[in-house]
């Protein structure tokens, strides 16, 4: 029996593989063995493409014996992939019935990034249909389940990306953050999830729920290794014209340089009325860790806070109403026919569609219709000024902000039926998307047994900085040593 | 507007006039589509063969700007006198419609690209200004294939998304015609202007022209307008001056007998010569504009507009009026010679080399501009081309050969080529132009046809022709047309 590699970093994975100790295929059958052995419980897996991992991992080796320490730093490091990403002929659905079956014909720039690398993409990862929930349980394909206790929700959208790296099965997944739907599953299965700067990874190949607020990002179980995936995946594409043509700054090169004598802000708006005792003694313990480290702390205020949630759930849905418009059952995924072609889209987006997507398209198409636009896209896109502003005026004084990532740990699974509570999972997240900014979430201990999740908020294009404050925390706190039961289970 | 004009503005005798403003879609000659790499020849392609992720709208694509559909939009504004606003962006125009792959057009709301322009003409000798409001830029849409004249009595549809994506500009026109002439004249002068720069081929056939009409009617001199009507499906200028014509009379009518007209869109039948309501305003769509959030808005800074300016050649209006003053010609020639930049170009090259300026306007607006049609070639691109129809034309100025032979010649050699001046002397095609040898023959010609002669000297002028002919055959069509002419009144006096 090979030594079990399940639970383990990218970096301690990629050293094994260079000193000789694995190899990419026996990574990738470690990697199958444990999933086979825990999805069951968990449901995090859609598409499953053993073949193509397993042609990626033989040449992964092959790159490695012949590069040697050359090699990229994911080479024949398995990885899955939230199911809103595009990979050339592996089925993609969104988590929606709407395109079942939808082979799309290319790869996307951020997936094709990690495979120039050397990556061995093992599946494709559940998440709430079309990246929109908080819970993972608006999934066509039934809801994830958290390894920490799969009665409880791993949060979303990317559920099942947070599910598969917190379970142990890969070191590292890919998800989407529109409104926090990388870091809040990062908070909820204690791993790190890293939302980079708006316009730092490239959409393209990223089925769109926002544009203008959707960024692709990792889930690792290190900064560091955070901080590697982001290496791979930033940068300008000519496909993408949001994504930002300047430099990338190498986050390594200052990822060990700590905290001492940053000033780091402490948002009093994000200790909002709904946080849990809990949830806030370990976010206020890590700000003294991080104070013990060297760092001024001081409180600061965004005072637009309250109105980030609206502000959302008004430019969200109405990008996404515009967005999912091309599923209309005329060229690929469901079809329903009808007596005339208003019968027929009707029909199939009635039943291609859940709940949740109809109701935000509903709400996108309202914000946007003639007489409604100024009250409230127009609107909503001011305060949107407004909110960056005030980010912009923090930043003048701190260097990086501190707070909680969810108010709450992970939820039992049919708990929030009310799609309003559902919505308040992410208010100390959704104003970083609306700002643009980068943020991460790490664990920063448990409460009630369940992980706590540290949420570090940089100015733009400061990602570089983002990770180095998260990085000081993790090693100073040891938080970087969580693992769920499911990892446990395996070791043992 | 003086009292002539707006007599002739107004519809004769109704007293009422048309006001129209026209909406012109135009596709732009660029070498790939507006947002990915798919080329812009889909015509001729198999259906759904011209189309990538992109134009196709599949999920997670997005759209990158085609530079060389902003520049020739700019190019165009700049034709039509428009301003470039320094900040532009674009919208998303969103509808359901099986030929539109995103369930959105990617199009321009409320900052175009350019606004404020004219678009002057002549109409009768009377000058028309028609205030251009904008031209924008966005994406064209697939095509479909009913069975059936319309989608919702069809059976099944076919879509080809080979036009999906090819950029368009919309040229929006103020409603400042008065007349169905006034707008056919438009169209006219418009296409020639967009061919002329080089940014569209001015094919209405193929739709990579395309016109709709807001028109009304009101009293002579009623300043409130009335319920406008839009015209669509229009695909010639003869379909757009029939349609105006026919909505302009079918509007009076409603009003003269009592009736209030609806604002709705009517669709022109080109074979029933009718308009038929499509649409009522009641129906129109909530297009849901909004910023497009996939593509950053363009800033276009004065040098930018300034480098497109110095792309712009001279416009068809100021090359006529050059023409009249610079080569002597009449406003009729001036005009025929400048409708295409093609000709325009050939005139001034013939004439600058040393043809003159009458013979070059005779040759090229006639027997050059009906083999260039004819073969689908211009002059420049042609095997004689402008050397050779140069040379050629100075055999006829030197009466070395007569226009019967240049003719033929130039038939022969439009395509091929060849040294005219060489074949002359190897085929003996010189003129005949001496008096002696042309007077035994003339004479032959005269003895042989008593009756032509009797019906000349009787008063028929025509019969000299019936002379001149056998003349002409008798001479291999080589001889001097007007030294026989004068033979011949000289010996049966006239």
């Amino acid at each position: 029996m090979p030594q079990s590699f399940v639970g383990r970093t990218i970096a301690e994975m990629a050293a094994a593989l260079r000193s000789g100790a694995t190899t990419a295929v026996q990574l990738l059958d470690g990697a199958i063995a444990h999933r086979d052995a825990v999805d069951g419980r968990i449901n995090a897996f859609l598409a499953r493409t053993d073949d193509l991992a397993r042609r990626q991992a033989q040449a992964a080796d092959a790159r490695i014996a012949r590069e040697g320490a050359s090699a990229p730093a994911l080479c024949g490091i398995p990885v899955a992939l939230k199911d809103v990403l595009v990979l050339d002929g592996v089925p993609t659905t969104a988590s929606s019935k709407i395109i079942e079956g939808f082979l799309p014909p290319y790869t996307g720039t951020a997936v094709q990034r990690l495979l120039d690398q050397g990556a061995v993409v093992l599946g494709k990862t559940n998440c709430d249909e079309f990246a929109m929930g908080s819970s993972n349980e608006n999934s066509a394909y039934g809801p994830v389940g958290n390894p920490w206790d799969v009665e409880r929700v791993p949060g979303g959208s990317s559920g099942g990306s947070a599910a598969v790296v917190a379970a142990g099965v890969v070191p590292y997944s890919l998800g989407s953050d529109t409104g926090g739907s990388i870091r809040q599953p990062a908070a909820l299965t204690g791993t790190v999830g890293f939302k980079p700067t708006y316009g730092r990874v490239s959409r393209y190949g990223l089925i769109a729920f926002a544009s203008s607020l959707d960024q692709i990002g990792p889930f690792t179980n290190t900064v560091e290794d955070a901080a590697t995936v982001y290496s791979a995946i930033a940068g300008h594409d000519p496909l993408d014209s949001t994504s930002s043509p300047t430099a990338v700054e190498d986050p390594m090169e200052t990822l060990r340089n700590g905290v001492a004598g940053m000033r780091l802000g402490v948002p009093r708006e994000y200790f909002v009325d709904g946080l849990e005792p809990g949830v806030r003694a370990r976010v206020e313990e890590a700000i003294e860790v991080l104070r013990g480290l060297g760092a001024s702390v001081e409180e600061v205020s965004l005072p637009s806070t309250d109105a980030g949630l609206a502000t959302y759930y008004i430019i969200a849905p109405a990008e996404c109403s515009s967005n999912l418009a091309r599923f209309d059952g005329v060229r690929f995924g469901m079809h329903v026919d009808g007596v005339s072609l208003l019968r027929s889209y009707l029909a199939t987006r009635g039943a291609g569609f859940g709940p949740e997507v109809k109701r935000r398209i509903m709400l996108g198409t309202y914000a946007l219709s003639s007489g409604y636009y100024d009250a409230y896209y127009r609107k909503a896109q001011k305060v949107r000024t407004v909110i960056a502003a005030e980010f912009d005026a923090v930043f003048e004084k701190v260097d990086a902000l501190v707070c909680p990532t969810s108010p709450t740990v992970a939820f039992t699974q049919g708990a929030r039926e009310d799609p309003i509570a559902m919505y308040l999972c992410d208010v100390l997240t959704i104003p970083v998307n609306l700002a643009g900014l980068p943020g991460i979430s790490l664990p920063c201990g448990l409460s009630d047994g369940l992980p706590v999740g540290l949420q570090v908020i940089g100015p733009r294009f400061q990602d570089a900085r983002v990770l180095r404050v998260a990085h000081a925390y993790e090693q100073a706190s040891g938080a970087a040593a969580l693992r769920s039961p499911m990892v446990a289970g395996a070791a043992a | 507007m003086s009292a002539v004009a707006t007599v002739a503005r107004q519809l004769e005798g109704t007293g009422y006039e048309a006001v129209i403003g026209l909406e012109v879609h135009a596709q732009l000659l660029t070498r790939s589509k507006m947002f990915c790499g798919c080329g812009t020849d889909y015509f001729e392609a198999p259906p759904n063969s011209n189309t990538c992720p992109v134009c196709l709208g599949l999920p997670g694509t997005l759209p990158v700007m085609n530079r060389e559909a902003v520049e020739k939009t700019v190019l165009t504004a700049l034709a039509l006198d428009c301003t470039i606003p320094p900040f532009t962006k674009f919208d998303r125009k969103n509808y359901f419609y099986p030929d539109l792959p995103k369930g959105y057009q990617i199009s321009q709301y409320d900052l175009p690209l350019s606004r404020d322009g004219k678009l002057v003409f002549a109409v009768d000798g009377r000058e028309v200004r028609c205030g251009i409001t904008r031209v924008h830029l966005e994406e064209d849409t697939g095509t479909l294939k009913h069975a059936g004249d319309l989608i919702h009595e069809a059976t099944s549809s076919l879509v080809d998304l080979n036009r999906a994506g090819v950029p368009l500009m919309e040229i929006v026109g103020e409603p400042d015609l008065r007349s169905a002439d006034e707008a056919r004249e438009y169209v006219v002068r418009l296409r020639q202007v967009l061919m002329y720069i080089g940014v569209n081929d001015g094919s209405m056939e193929r739709g990579s022209l395309r016109c709709d009409a807001n028109v009304s009617v009101r009293r002579v001199g009623a300043s409130e307008y009335g319920t406008k009507v839009e015209i669509k499906n229009m695909n010639s200028f003869r379909a757009v001056h029939r349609a105006l014509e026919y909505e302009i009379a079918r509007q009076v009518e409603v009003l003269e007998t009592g009736g209030t007209l609806v604002q709705e869109t009517r669709g022109w039948i080109e074979t029933e010569g009718r308009t038929v309501s499509q649409r009522s305003k009641e129906q129109a769509h909530d297009y849901r504009y909004f910023p497009e959030p996939d593509l950053p808005p363009l800033e276009l800074d004065a040098a930018y507009v300034s480098r497109v300016r110095e792309l712009l050649p001279e416009l068809p209006e100021a090359r006529q009026r050059r023409f009249e003053a610079q080569y002597g010609l009449s406003a009729y020639d001036a005009a025929l010679l400048t409708a295409s930049r093609d000709e325009a170009e050939a005139y001034e090259a013939l004439v600058g080399s040393g043809v003159s300026a009458k013979v070059a306007a005779n040759w090229v607006s006639g027997d050059v501009a009906r083999l260039a049609n004819a073969h689908h070639v211009p002059l420049q691109r042609s095997g004689l081309g402008v050397a050779g129809l140069g040379a050629l034309l100075r055999l006829v100025e030197s009466a070395a050969i007569n226009g019967t032979t240049a003719k033929e010649l130039l038939d022969e050699l439009y395509l091929g080529g060849g040294d005219a001046e060489a074949l002359v002397r190897e085929r003996g095609l010189g003129q005949v132009s001496d008096e002696s040898a042309l007077a035994a023959i003339v004479d032959e010609v005269i003895a042989a046809n008593p009756k032509s002669v009797a019906d000349f000297r009787g008063g028929k002028q025509q019969a000299l022709g019936a002379l001149v002919g056998p003349v002409m055959k008798a001479t291999g069509g080589r001889a001097d047309a007007k030294l026989v002419n004068k033979l011949l009144r000289e010996r049966i006096g006239g």
